[in-house]
């Protein structure tokens, strides 16, 4: 193998490959390398970036979640209604990570304790909630009353706003989470051998069951973010993130099989796809060229991650 | 005779291992030769490289003398090379003729003709002397079944060359018997097999010659197996003599530790009760299918039971839960270690600590250091053969990933119990007794040992008592100093009349 090929399919291959391109993009597309552009950048990727932490933990179970953008919306939606209702932004809050933490406990008890599979049951959850929040807002966007609501999204800490400071907070605790605790590690030993992971002591069906819920509380947390920043509950906010997140997990090395997962390479999955559309847009690239070029993007990845495998499993 | 398949000077090196070095040796036309080695000792490394699966980095395979440079296992096929692996490679869902056409059908334009087929197909399994219905859907067959078809799959593609790897290592001694006579029957029309065995008695009746390895290196090549004595193959093996295999020993036996009472489930309908005591060996033997792997289940609580109890120095354990069990003081090596065992992609530091490192991680955060020390110490006192803690378990041999998840119930705290269902199938003669000696330390701490096994041999060296299973019942309950071989076959077979049975 020559140098060059050795570094591109090995651990990091990702990461070189993300450096190289970002360096080309800094060069020669103008205004890439704000402040302001970089920021913009960044919170463009707050709702991908938080939810693919823990979107990282279902798949490396084996497990997927496609409800993740119907219960972005949905507990955005939780979160400006309660707040509006009670008048207290804290009600909200609480009531859309309920909302949110319970949606991600159902797809849990039904995926784990009756055995359905997951893509079926998240697929059937994903149009509950996106009913739900239709059915609850009438199907039209519903302002916030109250505009500290607005601070959320809008506050700054050292110059840089709230929400990229939430996500960099997630990845560092699921970072941590995934790889220094029984948690983590119990997630990929379940993706890894279920069955043998079943028989050695973890109690499978309960950690399925909190990888869920996890979900559903972290994309809570997102839909509040989002619904801060968007200044209202939109019932059809967040259409095909799931699928957004999905690829940047596999981008970032996440694989679909289970028991293979990196909170880097999660971190860079969520920027390359970040990168893509902020630099289209930067050029102009009419929207709907954007879609082939994710498409693409994803292509490679998976394409790159099977001749990843191929040189690992020749050399060990 | 001349030489029909010849290995030159191969070697091949993974990170760490060098599987083999220069590995020279020919084997005859016609000949059944057997491929010894302990664990690790390069036979798998040598049958993937002949089945095309991996290249050599040195050396090369010749067939009649013409060098057979092939890349992928469909150029091995072409070339005549089949490889059947432990590890059968059928489709489930279709039958027997649609996986012996698979990748070649018969018929035009994408349509499969499936009268010729089921005719072609019954023509051929009668001609090498198969007994089954081509029209089965594999699902249906039975282990043994399932490997005739794979070896007729190797006899339809005109195998000149078909290597065994442990192919009755799940076999009913009468299943191995039906494939000894169609190796026999292959040997005659000259094709070339080459066996991959851990039985010696095996060996010794079907093998022409015989080539041993050890570390990689070629330790011994006999082009006559009359010439060679079983101690010698063994002491080739291991490099040492090995006189007493087993090494049982008596040993003082305590209380009750575990009772088993009336339990049954889905697949274990009679009602079954024994009990363990401290510091005894109990063994479970019986044939394929007799319950044994099912009772086990349930005991751990690995599937539910529909009812009685299992209870641990007289504590009920809770019923359908491993955590549970392990909590109580009942672990369990199971039978399947790739499916049920081992945690692949998973490290054999990761796959040893995955049950013990709750009692060293505060607050559910790992103690990276306490989890490498527990992995170093297990390797070393289990003779684990790796370059590292951080390997893949994947990659570890047969007999040291069985080491590896001993290790992970050693570093349990307060077991009481251990289950260990075929501790050494497909393990090599140096490692058995490894696994062996650890067993009867850990008895004579007072651990309550059940080991359930096919092999008699294993069951009558190494238990103290034997239960003898047969259609989910026990059938007999015979204590060492009554162990007799045919006492325990009549009771394990019921519907066959003793002299025709053959220990396997």
């Amino acid at each position: 193998m020559t140098s060059l090929k050795k570094l591109l399919l090995g651990e990091q291959g990702l990461v070189v490959i993300f450096a190289v391109a970002f360096a080309i993009v800094a060069l020669t597309v103008p205004n890439f390398l704000t402040e302001r552009n970089m920021l913009g950048l960044l919170q463009s990727v707050v709702t991908i970036g938080i939810v693919a932490c823990t979107m990282m933990f279902c798949l490396a179970s084996r497990d997927f979640d496609l409800s993740v953008g119907s219960t972005v919306a949905f507990s955005g939606m939780v979160a400006v209604m309660a707040s509006n209702a009670s008048g207290s932004i804290l009600i909200g809050l609480a009531a859309a990570l309920l909302c949110g933490g319970f949606v991600g406990l159902v797809n849990g008890v039904v995926i784990a304790h009756f055995r359905i599979n997951a893509l079926i049951t998240t697929l059937a959850t994903m149009q509950i909630v996106r009913g739900f929040a239709l059915i609850a807002s009438d199907g039209r966007a519903v302002g916030i009353n109250d505009p500290s609501f607005y601070q959320l999204a809008l506050s700054k800490f050292l110059g840089i706003p709230t929400p990229i400071w939430v996500m960099g907070f997630f990845f560092l605790v699921f970072g941590f989470v995934l790889n220094r605790t029984v948690f983590g590690k119990n997630t990929l030993a379940i993706g890894g051998n279920p069955e043998a992971s079943r028989l050695a002591g973890v109690n499978v069906s309960n950690m399925r069951i909190w990888i869920f819920a996890l979900q559903g509380l972290v994309c809570a947390v997102a839909g509040v973010l989002l619904a801060s920043r968007i200044t209202s509950g939109q019932p059809n906010a967040a259409t095909g993130l799931e699928l957004s997140v999905i690829s940047a997990c596999v981008l970032g090395g996440v694989s679909l099989a289970g028991g293979r997962a990196a909170m880097t390479g999660v971190i860079v999955g969520v920027l390359i796809m970040g990168i893509a559309e902020n630099v289209m847009n930067l050029l102009n690239i009419q929207a709907f060229y954007q879609y082939v070029v994710r498409g693409l993007i994803l292509l490679l990845a998976v394409l790159l991650d099977n001749l990843r495998s191929a040189a690992a499993g020749r050399r060990g | 005779m001349q030489d029909f398949l010849e290995f030159q000077s191969i070697s091949k090196g993974y990170p760490g291992v060098q599987a083999l070095s220069d590995i020279s040796f020919s084997v005859a036309k016609g000949a059944v030769h057997g491929l010894m080695g302990e664990n690790g000792a390069g036979k798998s490394t040598l049958i993937r490289l002949l089945s095309g699966d991996q290249a050599a980095d040195e050396g090369e395979i010749r067939i009649e003398g013409e060098a057979q440079g092939y890349r992928s296992v469909r150029d091995a096929f072409r070339a005549g090379v089949i490889v059947i692996h432990q590890e059968l490679q059928l489709v489930p869902e279709l039958t027997v003729a649609e996986n012996l056409w698979l990748g070649h059908f018969p018929g035009k334009g994408g349509v499969i003709d499936r009268r010729q087929l089921l005719r072609v197909v019954g023509e051929k399994l009668a001609e090498i002397g198969i007994d089954v219905d081509p029209s089965a859907k594999i699902a249906s067959l039975s282990i043994g079944e399932r490997q005739m078809v794979e070896i007729a799959k190797a006899v339809m593609l005109d195998a000149r060359v078909i290597a065994l790897d442990e192919p009755t290592s799940s076999l009913s001694s009468r299943e191995s018997e039906i494939l000894f006579a169609l190796i026999e029957r292959l040997r005659s029309n000259g094709t070339v097999i080459l066996y991959v065995s851990h039985r010696l008695d095996e060996i010794f009746r079907l093998c022409d010659s015989l080539t041993v390895l050890r570390d990689g290196k070629l330790a011994a090549h006999h082009p006559d197996i009359s010439k060679v004595t079983r101690d010698q193959i063994i002491a080739e093996m291991v490099g040492r003599e090995i006189s007493n295999i087993w090494g049982w020993r008596s040993r003082d036996l305590g209380a009750e530790r575990l009772r088993v009472e009336a339990i049954c489930g889905p697949k274990l309908k009679t009602p079954l009760s024994f009990s363990v005591r401290r510091g005894e060996i109990l063994g479970f033997f019986g044939l394929i299918g007799a319950g044994r792997s099912e009772m086990t289940r349930l005991v751990y609580g690995a599937d539910r039971r529909h009812q009685g109890t299992v209870a641990i120095d007289g504590t009920t354990v809770p019923a359908d839960n491993p955590p549970q069990s392990i909590r109580a003081g009942m672990v369990l090596c199971p039978e399947d270690r790739k499916f049920d065992g081992i945690v692949q992609g998973r490290s054999i530091e990761e796959n040893m600590a995955i049950s013990s490192r709750r009692h060293f991680s505060p607050f559910g955060i790992l103690n990276l250091k306490k989890e490498a020390e527990l992995a170093d110490r297990f390797i070393a006192k289990l003779r684990v053969r790796t370059p590292s803690r951080k390997q893949d378990i994947i990659n570890l041999s047969g007999g040291n990933q069985q080491k590896v998840i001993l290790g992970r119930w050693l570093s349990e705290q307060g077991v009481k119990v251990l289950i260990i269902d075929e501790p050494t199938r497909g393990i090599d003669v140096g490692a058995k007794s490894e696994i062996y000696e650890i067993l009867y330390e850990l008895a004579a701490e007072g651990m309550a040992i059940v080991v359930i096994s096919s092999e008699l041999p294993e069951v009558m060296g190494i238990t103290d008592r034997i239960l003898v299973m047969c259609q989910g019942r026990i059938a007999a309950d015979i204590a060492r100093a009554d162990f007799d071989e045919r006492r325990i076959l009549a009771a394990a077979l019921p519907d066959v009349p003793t002299e025709q049975v053959q220990p396997s």
